[in-house]
């Protein structure tokens, strides 16, 4: 166990960023978000829950993927992605629990056959230091799922306390990173830590949703949750906002597009949303032409088609972002709460 | 409060009971002390988890568009500012007001759920409103703060009273504190015009493009929105920060101007905190400076500054100067 005073950690993102790119929770006009470090930002690695989470790190909210030029009667079709390659390693400092859960469950949809590249490029180039959570909020749920918040996995992981910040390399890759910044670390801090993850998890015995009762979502429930008549009254409220899947770590929907520019066209993605009405809009039309078939989408495929899929994985990880900011206050614990009555 | 709430409980009970509506549209309980929801209630039993309290912000005025065209008569409470954007949309035939029975509900500004979680570190166990004092009680310790200081943002500025209403339900007569609802546009229209794009900038490069904004406008009430559109050639979509960031929210501004009464929902249900409300509030100034004091919202009939033409309107320039 290595330890640097808090007051150092400048000193670190630094260190860091002379030879890759720091991706990094930083405070902007009030709200703090993953953002690429540059000396002077603000950062803040005590905030739990980001407003967007770091998949952004590997699935930007929009990133272009190629270009076509046309000249004469050739079209040159240029891989931007060689933009990315010629960049440097990133680091990715910060990720609680839940969001290194949510990672694994992207993992299975973006590195499956036929695998997502793009994706893949950033996730092999990065290294993730994850934070061990010390002040679990009201809203956090991660233990439903079997994540230990104040025990997260990562390249490296990272305790803090008032003055301090801990760290343990957990691999190769970690080991490396650490060998380039250990000038600024001196040794100690195991007795902290467990001080640190005993305090948080005194706080976690009594968080309101720790007891969140999951045995109903199961694929033999499949049916009796989809026709289940408890949708209509918990969507009554739903704006169709995209809120809910774009703050959360786990929704991986996105839509490509061509956009016609002076120098030729370019094809980007973006993340889409099921909330909204021209989600998979295909020829015929939207196959959900409700927007209480869109809230039903959201959470049977949290809860019931992805773990039906994945070996009963749930895509949910409580990070309670969803809990949060939702508008309305509609959110995944009250669905769950209402159909997974026995 | 509790006793509002027990006249809106008692009355949405008789309204139910006897038939008059078919549905009643308020607040119900959430999870937590401050994450209730609107709701529709369509029997007495459904009421068990009707609420009104300090944490009922939402404009229900909206969800009427939908449920004023269901069969029967349908009840809603409507705060002050809320009346406002119902009115607009009965201008707007948006919504059918024979179906609807309005009942003008007082107030009493609402409480900022994310401020006081903040001041909570994130964990509420406890919130108590005694006169201008909010007690806020968390696992990290008990804070006191003042009430002025942990409203949402658009009551902090609210001197809105009742313009509709089939009836009222008022108890305590309360008093709203004087402020100048324009004190942060008048703050903003100091800056140069570098600080000020600066500031907007850094807002506005938050955005996620959620949509939550335009969706929860009484003044955006389109069947179906242009930026929803796939064949607009526009990449709605894309949170690019050339134009998108930049525009989407200045646009939105210009289109409801002159419609938007300032109900403040914009600002409340955005997930970056981003004050949107102030664009809007910089054209209802430019407005009232232009054209003469208007608010939108305080008829249901008659023209408006900016859809009515007289020849002693202002130049373009003098417009483009903002009534300077």
């Amino acid at each position: 166990m290595l330890k640097i005073a808090k007051s150092k950690l400048n000193d670190l993102y630094a260190k860091i960023n002379e030879s890759m790119g720091l991706f990094i929770p930083v405070k902007v006009a009030g709200e703090v978000d993953y953002r690429v470090w540059s000396e002077g930002k603000e950062v803040s690695l005590e905030t739990l829950k980001t407003v967007k989470s770091p998949k952004s790190m590997f699935f930007p909210q929009t990133e272009n993927l190629m270009k076509f030029v046309k000249e004469g009667k050739n079209i040159e079709i240029i891989d931007v992605r060689e933009d990315f390659d010629q960049r440097k390693p990133f680091v990715l400092f910060g990720v609680k629990a839940c969001d290194y859960k949510a990672i694994e469950v992207l993992d299975k949809v973006f590195l499956a056959d036929p695998v997502d590249t793009y994706y893949q490029d950033r996730r092999e180039k990065t290294t993730i230091i994850t934070t061990a959570c010390s002040k679990p909020e009201d809203t956090c749920f991660c233990s439903v799922f079997g994540i230990d918040a104040t025990n997260p996995l990562g390249d490296v992981t990272t305790y803090l306390d008032n003055d301090y910040l801990y760290w343990q390399a957990n691999t190769e890759k970690g080991e490396n990173l650490t060998n380039l910044v250990k000038d600024l670390f001196e040794n100690g801090g195991e007795e902290k830590v467990a001080e640190i993850k005993e305090n948080a998890k005194k706080v976690l015995d009594c968080l309101p949703f720790k007891n969140l009762d999951l045995s109903k979502f199961k694929p033999e429930n499949l049916n009796e949750l989809f026709n289940s008549d408890k949708w209509q009254e918990l969507s009554e409220a739903c704006l169709a906002c995209g809120t809910c899947t774009f703050v959360c770590p786990t929704c991986q929907c996105f839509d490509i597009r061509d956009f016609k520019t002076n120098k030729g066209v370019v094809r980007f993605r973006c993340w889409d949303s099921c909330m909204y009405s021209d989600f998979t809009q295909m020829s015929h039309g939207n196959n959900r032409t409700t927007q209480t078939q869109r809230f039903r989408q959201r959470f049977m495929h949290k809860l019931c088609y992805y773990p039906s899929q994945n070996g009963g994985l749930y895509s949910c990880v409580g990070c309670g972002r969803c809990v949060n900011k939702c508008p309305q206050n509609l959110n995944i614990v009250k669905v769950i709460k209402a159909l997974g009555d026995k | 409060m509790q006793e509002i709430q027990a006249k809106m409980k008692a009355r949405a009970k008789e309204l139910l009971e006897s038939g008059q509506v078919a549905r009643v549209i308020g607040w119900k309980k959430g999870e937590f002390i401050y994450d209730n929801s609107p709701a529709t209630f369509e029997s007495v039993e459904e009421l068990d988890n009707f609420v009104y309290d300090y944490f009922c912000g939402s404009n229900l005025s909206k969800y009427l568009i939908a449920e004023s065209k269901k069969p029967g008569k349908t009840a809603v409470f409507l705060k002050p500012c809320d009346t406002y954007s119902y009115n607009q949309l009965i201008k707007e035939h948006r919504i059918n007001k024979d179906n609807v029975y309005v009942i003008a509900i007082e107030c009493l500004a609402k409480l900022n759920a994310e401020t006081i979680k903040n001041l909570a570190d994130g964990f509420v166990t406890g919130v108590s409103v005694e006169g201008d004092k909010v007690t806020i009680s968390s696992p990290y310790g008990e804070k006191v703060v003042d009430k002025k200081d942990v409203l949402l943002t658009k009551c902090s500025t609210c001197s809105k009273t009742h313009v509709a209403g089939d009836e009222q339900i008022i108890v305590y007569n309360f008093e709203k504190p004087s402020t100048d609802r324009f004190e942060k546009v008048k703050e903003l229209e100091a800056m140069t015009e570098d600080e000020r794009f600066a500031f907007w900038r850094s807002q506005l490069s938050k955005c996620i493009r959620c949509n939550a904004c335009r969706n929860v406008c009484p003044a955006c009430s389109c069947v179906k929105c242009v930026f929803d559109n796939p064949a607009s050639g526009i990449s709605a979509k894309a949170n690019d920060d050339k134009f998108e960031e930049q525009l989407f929210h200045v646009i939105r501004a210009f289109h409801v101007s002159g419609r938007c009464t300032d109900c403040g929902e914009c600002s409340r249900v955005c997930p970056q905190n981003i004050p949107l409300h102030l664009l809007n509030r910089k054209f209802i100034k430019d407005i009232n400076q232009t054209y003469g004091e208007y608010q939108a919202g305080e008829e249901t009939e008659g023209k408006t500054p900016l859809t009515s033409y007289t020849v002693n309107d202002a130049e373009p320039n003098e417009v483009v100067n903002g009534g300077k």
